[in-house]
């Protein structure tokens, strides 16, 4: 299947030296609803950014559809609708002169450009504020105004990065509805976020990313289940055969005396106990097997 | 994209920046209309008439092409620092920059919106001197030519100032600090034949003192320095400013991060 973002050995080093992204490799595929998650500072504005070229790569490899930023930026860039984290639009034109006037950096004519404004005004609800001045808008008329305006040229890949933050839960689900549609129409979509909420809800694949670092990039489901499993270190006094098993229980032995035992969420422990008992073990110490990728969702589940 | 998608967007741009000073006429129209009405009021009818002739000219007909060429320069200039900065500062320039439009396209939308400034404020101001003396035009030719490179070019020029600008005061001071005293010594006022020789040279070191004459030898005929000189020097300085921007623009220069 054709990639939509393809992202290879990605570095990017900022004027003041610090390294934000420390060569990430990203495939999104045709017709994906993709989140990058990650927490604050992770790198995801900074991947997005070079994505959009509004940042420049220090080192790696970027192509949309095919097209590489580096050969074919203006074919790279046409296929791209981006909805930046900030507000970057003139606080003093009107709702409908951005979005036209979006559609003519695109070289759609004006009578197409006031057809797709319309379109989309009116499907993102700000169809009543089209004359008002963009800064008169809320919040949330404002992040929509952001959404019209990046598909106003039908890009086959959206880019949203934290579309949702300070945005209100009704709203939020409004939005939700609103993705959900113009994925299954055909659009690609890639969203960051830091609320491992709204990657549930929404999509199908994601990436997360860590302190410049791709820490995990698999698909919604298979990552639910990983949470959904705790492994726990067992140091085992008497030696251990490597063809050991605890009936009811997913093990690994590691070496003699050291073997790892996965609990589902939900299990008690003293099943697991029971367990040992009838298989004659004796378990001198047990602990917790500290993942990377747990402490993350630590963080990211409870969002400071 | 096409070369039509590319006029298209190209056409977005130029029509935005017209609506944007149109829309702010009393920041962008009216100043200048205003404050050349005094100097024709004052140069022409008040202190004019004790100066007498300048060059075989009446004092007021030998002002008024440097006070026009004078408002087009700063009005072209203005115009793309002030509108570039201010896409750059609320950042709805990169509304722009993922756009797949050429950088000629970028740079050519906001430089004819600068000239579009320079010569509607020019002609204002040739409409209301027309109300304090008669103009013959010369040599049309050269007139509007002088006008339009001169526009292009101070217009490029505003286009690299609002690239390196930090503030709103970055966007005044050449403006302000350059580009006014260097007019008002480039022989608006007065024939460098009056001046001692050694500041006579010194003169001609200013470059507008060649758009000035140039201007002013195409309305009147008349020149302190070698038009052709003028010409070829706006046009090199000109070619410099836009390979200078394009590079800008193709580097991302304070524009991408
Ligand atoms: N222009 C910049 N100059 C220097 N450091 C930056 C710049 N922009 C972002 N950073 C740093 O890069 C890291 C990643 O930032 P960002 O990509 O915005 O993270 P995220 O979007 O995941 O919150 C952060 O530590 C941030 O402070
Ligand atoms: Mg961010």
């Amino acid at each position: 299947m054709a990639l939509a973002l393809e992202i290879k050995g990605l570095r990017k080093v900022y004027g003041n030296g610090f390294e934000a992204l420390k060569g990430i490799d990203l495939e999104v595929k045709q017709g994906d609803f993709f989140a990058l998650l990650g927490p604050n500072g992770a790198g995801k504005s900074t991947t997005i950014g070079i994505v959009s070229s509004l940042v420049k790569k220090t080192a790696g490899e970027v192509r949309i559809f095919g097209h590489s930023l580096d050969s074919d930026i203006a074919a790279a860039k046409r296929q791209i609708g981006l909805v930046p984290q900030e507000f970057n639009f003139s606080n003093f034109e009107s709702v409908w002169d951005i979005v036209v006037n979006q559609a003519g950096y695109y070289g759609l004519s004006r009578g197409v450009a006031a057809e797709r404004a319309e379109k989309y005004l009116k499907k993102l609800g700000l169809w009543d504020k089209r004359h008002g001045a963009s800064r008169m808008l809320s919040g949330g008329m404002k992040r929509r105004l952001m959404i019209a305006r990046a598909l106003v040229h039908e890009p086959r890949l959206l880019i949203l990065d934290e579309p949702t933050a300070g945005v209100d839960i009704e709203l939020r689900r409004s939005m939700w509805a609103f993705l959900t549609e113009i994925n299954r129409s055909g659009t690609t979509i890639i969203l960051t976020t830091h609320y491992l909420e709204e990657a549930e809800s929404l999509c199908r694949n994601i990436a997360i990313i860590d302190a410049g670092n791709i820490v995990e990039n698999t698909s919604m489901k298979a990552l639910l289940r990983q949470l959904q499993k705790e492994v726990f270190i067992l140091d085992v006094r008497d030696s251990l055969s490597a063809d050991i098993s605890i009936p009811g229980f997913d093990t690994r032995f590691v070496d003699e005396h050291t073997l790892e035992l996965v609990l589902k969420k939900g299990t008690s422990l003293n099943e697991v106990f029971a367990a040992l008992n009838s298989s004659e073990l004796v378990v001198s110490s047990m602990r917790n097997k500290a993942n990377r990728l747990e402490e993350l969702f630590v963080s990211l589940l409870n969002p400071k | 994209m096409t070369a039509a998608e590319q006029w298209i967007a190209f056409y977005t741009i130029v029509r935005k920046e017209i609506r944007r000073f149109m829309r702010i006429w009393m920041q962008t129209l009216l100043p200048p209309a205003i404050t050349m009405s005094l100097y024709f009021v004052i140069f022409g009818a008040l202190i004019g008439s004790r100066i007498g002739q300048m060059g075989g000219f009446t004092y007021m007909e030998f002002v008024v092409p440097g006070l026009i060429m004078m408002s087009v320069i700063t009005n072209a200039y203005s115009n793309v620092v002030s509108s570039f900065f201010g896409a750059k500062f609320q950042r709805f320039v990169e509304e722009i920059l993922v756009s797949p439009m050429s950088n000629n396209t970028v740079l050519w939308g906001f430089v004819i919106g600068g000239v579009a400034r320079g010569l509607l404020v020019g002609l204002i101001v040739t409409m209301l001197s027309l109300f304090f003396t008669t103009l013959h035009i010369q040599h049309i030719g050269i007139t509007i030519a002088i006008v339009l490179m001169t526009s292009i070019m101070f217009s490029l020029a505003g286009f690299i100032n609002a690239v390196f600008a930090n503030n709103f005061d970055d966007v005044s001071i050449v403006p302000v600090f350059v580009l006014t005293p260097l007019t008002y010594l480039g022989g608006v006022f007065y024939s460098i034949d009056l001046l001692p020789e050694f500041w006579a040279g010194v003169s001609r070191l200013n470059p507008m003192l060649y758009i000035v004459n140039a201007f002013r030898y195409g309305v009147l005929g008349t020149s302190d320095v070698n038009v052709v000189t003028a010409f070829i020097m706006v046009g090199v300085f000109t070619l410099a400013a836009y390979a200078y921007c394009m590079y800008l623009l193709r580097s991302g220069t304070r524009l991408r991060q």
